[in-house]
């Protein structure tokens, strides 16, 4: 890839501004060493156009009730804590999922790689059966089949739900996660793999020190893609039970009986995942772009 | 037939492996129902997932700026926000805001059922990424093609449903077979709103029955084995539809 040179003095006066800025951004990413994230002015005004709309929309069904309770803003500030508490939760649940998930997926993406047949095979048939099976399913065969403590040697762990919902989710992360790494690896170059036996490298050292690095690269777009759609598929645990942003919500909306905050509460959530999801979104596009071979 | 449901019975009195819906007739016909209700669903969302597709990749390229605009706001939104909350949204708070009509036996009811709520959600949800991956193919046709197609004087639609579209499709077929697959899978979010579809049908019988485990492991192989059958049938057909010289 070849990195064209900016800089800030120019014999067209025209073009000094934009050049100055693309100096500026060249200059702060090579300091990041990877593109910065920008959320540009037009997104923000976006954003507030959109809770502006709803804003209105709330003020004009509130007047209209006519009757004397909170507004609905005033209900979601009241609730705001919880909700918030239940969506750090969610997050919570997606990082040990991701973790998990990762670690478990990169050694299945290897076994796939792997030159023994059986340990080959059966580590695609594992990768392929978790991929295609729903992760509500599998988050629902978590929750009901495994004990709610273990007893090792006089010793009682419980096991409490949210860990199991952890697990449940790491499975289908575990199957994706071993699909990307199977084909980053198989991605570079067989000369490579030749050229390093060539060197007498073992193959253990050949993967390890030559090919894994330089997948990094090549994995991490579709991974963060993989870390938004879990963080996205950490609601289903409302489903069995957790008690995330999706059952706090659903437990305040309950309590207060209202059908006036049913449109801004459960906007809100989506709210929360948008604004925690699309930066990640924007984030991937950039990477992509960046790594692509052309 | 009768000796197999007469095994499983036996089965269930000796090991314990209880699966009802083999020799059960109340519990096979349930779980036949929820098969189907799962098929068709997927069927229904899967078909109006392609349409939003294939219609907001052509609006997105369109020349008016709004349009656009409007399209990719709407792909970023159904993207970045979980299936389940989108669910949730449109059936608890959009639909409590619909009108409400009598059904034949004057009981009050919404106009947009449970189903129907679940048909639109998914298909919105399905949709989204179906225009990013149309749009991607769309933009993989050769310029020359359609400014061909031009100079023949198609119209922009002609040239769109003749031309691009059918080279598009052949480009963004893998890409499209893996949301599909993602698809099926996402019906099973139906459960949440109790449409009666296999996940929500194995639900009941395991309360019923007590046999947890069993209908655990059934609902599992049977929706890998009908994701399997899609996605063998996916490939079958983009191979059917390789064009040589277009694609690998």
């Amino acid at each position: 890839m070849s990195r064209t040179r900016l800089e800030g003095t120019t014999d067209l006066p025209v073009l000094m501004p934009a050049a100055d800025r693309l100096a500026a951004r060249a200059q702060a990413e090579r300091h990041l060493g990877g593109p910065a994230l920008r959320l540009s002015l037009l997104h923000g005004c976006a954003l507030a156009l959109l809770i502006a709309v709803w804003a209105g929309a709330v003020w004009a069904q509130d007047t209209v009730a006519g009757e004397v309770r909170p507004g609905v803003f005033a209900a979601l500030w009241q609730w705001l804590p919880v909700l918030l508490g239940g969506f750090v939760f969610n997050v919570g649940i997606s990082i040990m999922a991701m973790g998990i998930g990762t670690v478990t997926g990169t050694a299945l993406g290897i076994l796939q790689v792997s030159k023994i047949r059986p340990l080959r095979s059966s580590s695609w048939l594992v990768t392929q059966f978790f991929r295609n099976a729903p992760w509500l399913v599998l988050l629902f065969y978590c929750m009901f089949l495994m004990p709610f403590e273990f007893t090792v040697l006089g010793v009682t762990i419980p096991f409490p739900d949210w860990v199991k919902a952890v697990i449940g989710l790491a499975l289908p992360v575990m199957a994706n996660v071993s699909e990307i790494v199977r084909g980053a690896i198989q991605s570079i170059p067989s000369g490579q793999w030749e050229a390093a036996r060539s060197l007498a490298f073992s193959r253990r050292q050949i993967l390890f020190e030559i090919i894994l690095p330089q997948c990094v690269k090549r994995m991490l777009p579709p991974w963060m893609n993989l870390y938004a759609i879990l963080t996205m598929a950490t609601v289903l645990a409302s489903v069995v039970g957790v008690s995330e942003v999706m059952t706090l919500t659903q437990r305040a909306l309950a309590a207060e009986s209202r059908t006036d905050l049913l449109v801004p509460f459960y906007g809100f959530v989506m709210l929360l995942f948008f604004v925690y999801c699309y930066p990640i979104a924007r984030y991937t596009q950039k990477l992509e772009l960046r790594y692509a071979v052309k | 037939m009768l000796e197999i449901s007469e095994w499983f019975r036996v089965l269930a009195e000796t090991s314990g492996i209880n699966l009802t819906i083999v020799y059960d007739a109340y519990d096979r016909e349930r779980m036949v129902r929820g098969f189907f209700n799962t098929i068709l669903l997927s069927g229904i969302c899967l078909v109006l997932s392609i349409v939003i597709g294939v219609v907001g990749a052509w609006l997105q390229g369109s020349s008016l700026k709004w349009t656009r605009r409007i399209v990719s706001g709407y792909i970023q939104l159904f993207r970045n926000t979980p299936p389940l909350v989108q669910m949730y949204f449109f059936f608890f708070a959009l639909g409590a805001l619909m009108p409400r009509m009598q059904n034949e036996w004057g009981i009050m009811e919404p106009i947009l059922s449970n189903w129907h709520w679940a048909i639109i959600s998914l298909s919105f949800f399905a949709g989204a990424f179906n225009v990013e991956i149309f749009r991607s193919g769309i933009e993989a046709v050769p310029k020359a093609t359609v400014e061909a197609a031009k100079s023949l004087g198609y119209t922009r639609l002609q040239a769109y449903r003749h031309v691009v579209l059918p080279l598009a499709l052949r480009v963004c077929l893998p890409a499209l077979n893996n949301n599909l697959v993602n698809l099926v899978k996402t019906t099973t979010l139906a459960y949440a709103i109790a449409v009666p579809e296999m996940l929500y049908v194995a639900n009941q019988i395991w309360s019923d029955s007590l046999n947890v485990p069993e209908m655990m492991t059934f609902l599992l192989f049977a929706y890998v084995g009908l994701l399997a059958l899609l996605v063998w049938v996916m490939n079958r057909w983009e191979r059917s539809l390789r064009l040589p010289g277009f694609g690998s």
